[in-house]
């Protein structure tokens, strides 16, 4: 179950580097060659690419961890990144910070009652300036949704 | 790359297919991502949370999408992308990716485009996802 005394809650601020080879391997991943990705020396990032800051926050005091959503009945609802300018390149640093900012409930047709949770993720370059922010939508569903919903 | 006199407002980017998506993508794009939700890899994990097996991740049809964009309108000019995820994605699925200029503008200086945007499950005529993205164009 969603711990909704968590809204509101901010993790530590972490710094992710933006790499080329990870780059590469995400846009790969992603199914494409386009050189801006893969040849580039310093390539810009992809528009989700700011999702790998999986590997660079610290787990035990992100707030999404912290919510103790049940991973059977997580679904993903919603994705949303905003970039004030280019998207970053490789060798950039930014720092960045997630805060819960909703959680509500709706009633699903399938799933039983469904919590979403909406956090947000603003990332800042080195010289404080907002470069991008994230808006993730995380669903704990009633009970698993067939394979039809 | 699309230029601004190319585009008008119903401008439709070429289609793209991507598929049978297989367990081996989601693998990939689970390590290249982090995101290691056992639900996308592990079978026995899948069907204790009651779902016939393995699923994709949402996020790899949305970072598919995003470069099926970028590879339209330019990597460097992405200002706003956002997905909403529908149907799930199946090992076997093909998915059709689209993209359609609704509005042509100029805002702070810059010549901008907002595009609506769909993932379709070939096999299931179902969306995937439905999103929205802003592009400059230079």
């Amino acid at each position: 179950m969603v711990d909704k005394s968590k809204l509101g809650l901010s993790d530590e601020p972490s710094t992710i580097p933006i790499e080329r080879g990870k780059i590469r391997e995400f846009a790969r991943a992603c199914q494409t060659a386009n050189p801006a990705y893969v040849d580039d020396p310093a390539p810009v990032a992809p528009p989700t690419f700011l999702t790998t800051v999986n590997f660079w926050s610290t787990g035990a005091t992100s707030p999404l961890a912290q919510l103790g959503i049940d991973l059977r009945r997580l679904l993903h609802g919603g994705q949303e990144y905003v970039f004030h300018g280019p998207p970053p390149r490789a060798g950039t640093e930014l720092t960045f910070q997630t805060r819960v900012d909703k959680i509500y409930e709706k009633e699903g047709k399938r799933g039983g009652t469904m919590t979403f949770v909406e956090t947000v993720t603003e990332f800042h370059d080195p010289t404080g300036r907002l470069v991008a922010e994230a808006r993730s939508t995380a669903i704990e569903t009633g009970q698993a949704p067939t394979k039809e919903s | 790359m699309a230029t601004w006199d190319e585009l008008t407002e119903g401008t439709k980017a070429p289609r793209r297919e991507h598929g049978p998506l297989t367990r081996t993508d989601f693998v990939r794009y689970q390590g290249a991502s982090g995101d290691f939700n056992p639900i996308h890899h592990d079978e026995d994990f899948a069907k204790s949370a009651g779902y016939p097996s393995v699923f994709s991740v949402g996020m790899l049809q949305a970072g598919i999408l995003g470069c099926y964009c970028t590879d339209w309108l330019g990597a460097d000019n992405v200002r706003r992308f956002s997905v909403q995820f529908r149907e799930q994605v199946w090992p076997g699925d093909h998915i059709v990716c689209e993209a359609t200029v609704r509005r042509r503008y100029d805002e702070d200086g810059e010549r901008r485009v907002d595009l609506e945007l769909l993932v379709t499950r070939q096999e299931s005529g179902g969306a995937a996802i439905k999103g929205e993205a802003t592009f400059v164009v230079p």
